[in-house]
């Protein structure tokens, strides 16, 4: 099954949870220090995030209910959490049934709120935040449910945070948002927006953002996307992985990589390595690259792991090079690691 | 989060009420006409047009404990009466065998098609009423208007919503145990194998393609898994092959109604956890409460009739043993009135749950499992 020059990824020590992981696109965070040698984890349970940070030795867990501002009496559930590395600071973005919250990377300061508009939608649409990126150097996106991506600039330091922008151009709920990990080509985007539809925008980034394509619904959700040296990898309800030119929004390449739902994508930016986690209780490692001579874009299977009885919700690659990645699953107080010896 | 959940958690949750209610009034062997009665009463209430109105009404989920109240006072619909500890079994088998109908579910669309098993079966259940068989058509059709235009992202919503809902259960139930789809944890075991969902292919093809969308490579790779194409796509319509297992009545004389009543120790724990965080939504969730249960209108059993009382259990000492032993965290009880502070509200309430307090048949008859014998003995 695995390729033999690409090495076994082989079951480590799993962390343990304070509170499972909910069914939700995406639901694991992984924040690397490597200077500090520490890993944060993060899943959504509910109303609160479960925070675990790995020191090598052992982990010490934080809780982070989803304070919510203004008088409102009801808690919200949380739909996503991630951590948002900028060049100036990294910031942990919490999105929830009322709004977008961030706090400072350990959770221990809220230091933005940002409260969706309830009143305006009809009652029967469902309100949330979801898909979350930190983008163009200053920049974090984020999604809601009535399809807009709202661009927040955030200073070096401070809590002086502002909406510079609003994207218009999905019609249904954003899923996920993805900034570019490697370099871009000339003239390609380095944003990827994906929605409930299946719809996908590219974007350049800057003071104004741009569209520079629109890659069209097939019918099938786009639960989760990355974006790699003007590659789109876009992961979809119907257990494909897409791979598509930034530039121009051609398909390069179809994979029909799990017989479920795709919960999870995620890209180590060294290697081209692509992680996919599936309701069909798999994870699969990829990995991609271009052909210098045709310019093509391939892709080859390079690992493959079932978590049994476990509904993946979560997958993320734990280094740049992906010689190590972390999974969670739908009611599962743990997260399992795997790394490749 | 999906503000579309409601119906169909209180149809599915309801229909597998029925199936266990209508295994167990074989098993203790009441008489076919009471019986009837009890399951026409049940349904008649359950699909009652006031209540299936406030139903399906855009709103969201509320906990476990405030659905639980609402499923009391239906069981209780009719001239059978049940007991805190055979309540408590009751809601547990409901709970964990919709769990199951959406975890496994192959598509999230198809939600609709196990709603669709369970009101098939109801529908079976009162063949020969044919003014209750107008109901249940009536919210087929209600379902059909509510769900049909639905994308699949919207359902993916309305099973993760589901999902939420039925988080950190892991109750044992002895026939899933029986038929190895729930390990010892409490966890259910997913195929790898069988057919795809309609729509998915076969997982281990990549194909590769130019400049100009032709196809220049093609690879294959294996999964572990052993999937196959489905033959068909179930029956959306009134009348139809659902195709679709999940939601079908899995009881039967030889299958009876048996649970496991323990969840490992960790996962007490976090049920505890989650019981002692105080409830913000407790006030919400009464206004919800009462209004639910303002549509359902109870007939008090008349004079004539005899009740009964149904035993979840086997035998009586078994059901007197689970009250006892009963951990504590999985209690449901019932809501603290003092919560809200209209008073208004809390006499409302309290008059519908005092209602809800349903005295036994007999109280002070012979006891034990002589009591419904002794019952049976003065029909």
């Amino acid at each position: 099954m695995a390729a033999a020059t690409s090495g076994m990824y082989r079951k480590e020590k799993s962390i343990q949870l304070k509170s499972s992981s909910a069914a939700l696109y995406n639901n694991l965070s992984v924040l690397p220090l490597p200077g500090r040698q520490l890993t944060c984890f993060s899943t959504v349970h509910g109303p609160s995030l479960s925070m675990v940070t790995a020191d090598g030795l052992g982990f010490s867990h934080r809780q982070l209910q989803a304070k919510e501002g203004g008088m409102t009496v009801s808690t919200s559930l949380l739909t996503q959490a991630a951590w948002c590395v900028l060049p100036s600071r990294v910031l942990l973005v919490l999105t929830s049934q009322k709004g977008i919250q961030m706090y400072e990377s350990d959770g221990s300061i809220m230091v933005y709120w940002h409260a969706l508009d309830v009143t305006e939608h009809p009652p029967a649409q469902a309100v949330f935040a979801r898909g979350i990126a930190a983008a163009g150097g200053r920049f974090i996106c984020v999604g809601t449910s009535s399809g807009l991506v709202l661009v927040f600039d955030i200073p070096p330091k401070g809590t002086n945070i502002m909406v510079s922008e609003v994207l218009e151009r999905h019609c249904d709920a954003i899923t996920d948002i993805a900034a570019e990990l490697g370099q871009a080509p000339d003239g390609a985007g380095d944003l990827v927006t994906a929605d409930d539809a299946g719809t996908l925008c590219v974007w350049s980034t800057g003071e104004e953002f741009a569209l520079l394509s629109k890659i069209p619904a097939f019918g099938c959700t786009c639960s989760s996307v990355k974006l790699w040296n003007g590659i789109v990898a876009a992961g979809y309800g119907n257990g494909q992985i897409r791979l598509y030119e930034a530039t121009t929004g051609l398909l390069r390449a179809e994979v029909n990589a799990h017989a479920r739902w795709i919960y999870a994508l995620d890209l180590a930016p060294q290697t081209g390595k692509l992680l996919s986690g599936a309701e069909d209780s798999f994870v699969h490692v990829w990995k991609l690259s271009r052909n210098l001579d045709t310019d093509d874009v391939e892709v080859e299977h390079c690992h493959g792991e079932c978590v049994t009885d476990t509904q993946v919700c979560g997958a993320r690659f734990c280094d740049p090079e992906g010689n190590s990645f972390a999974v969670t699953g739908y009611d599962l107080s743990e997260i399992f690691r795997y790394g490749r010896t | 989060m999906s503000a579309r959940t409601l119906p169909l958690l209180f149809l599915n949750l309801g229909g597998e009420m029925l199936y266990i209610l209508d295994q167990r009034l074989r098993a203790q062997s009441i008489p076919g006409d009471k019986a009837r009665k009890v399951m026409n009463d049940i349904i008649t209430t359950m699909f009652n047009k006031k209540f299936m109105e406030e139903l399906f009404k855009p709103q969201e989920l509320y906990s476990k404990k405030a659905l639980r109240t609402v499923y009391d006072r239906l069981a209780h619909a009719s001239i059978m009466r049940l007991n805190q500890a055979s309540m408590d079994k009751l809601y547990d088998l409901m709970t964990m065998a919709f769990k199951y109908q959406v975890l496994l579910c192959p598509r999230p669309k198809d939600i609709l098609l196990v709603t669709f098993n369970h009101l098939d079966a109801i529908k079976d259940f009162i063949r020969d009423a044919p003014g209750i068989l107008n109901q249940v058509d009536e919210t087929f059709r209600q379902l059909t208007e509510t769900y049909s235009c639905l994308s699949a992202g919207e359902f993916q919503l309305i099973r993760q919503t589901l999902l939420i809902f039925f988080q950190d259960m892991h109750i044992r139930v002895s026939i899933f145990l029986k038929d190895k789809v729930q390990n010892s944890n409490g966890r259910f075991v997913l195929p790898i194998s069988g057919p795809v969902p309609w729509g998915t292919e076969v997982p281990g093809l990549i194909r590769m393609f130019n400049h100009n969308g032709d196809e220049v490579k093609r690879t294959e790779f294996t999964t572990g898994g052993n999937y196959v194409l489905p033959q068909r796509e179930g029956s959306f319509d009134l009348y139809g092959d659902r195709v679709l297992k999940l939601g079908t009545n899995m009881y039967s004389v030889s299958r009876p109604v048996e649970t496991h009543m323990s969840g490992s120790s960790k996962n007490l724990a976090s049920h505890a956890k989650e019981n002692i965080v105080p409830n913000p939504l407790a006030k919400e969730e009464l206004n919800f409460l009462a209004r639910l249960l303002g549509g359902l209108e109870i007939q008090k059993p008349g004079g004539s009739e005899t009740g009964f009382r149904l035993n979840l259990f086997t035998t009586d000492e078994e059901e007197e043993n689970a009250a006892l032993t009963r951990p504590e965290e999985l209690s449901y009880k019932v809501i603290n009135i003092e919560a809200t502070q209209e008073p208004g509200r809390r006499a409302e309430l309290s008059r519908i749950m005092g209602e809800l307090e349903v005295a036994e048949p007999r109280p002070g008859s012979a006891g034990k499992g002589e009591e419904l014998l002794a019952l049976m003995d003065g029909l």
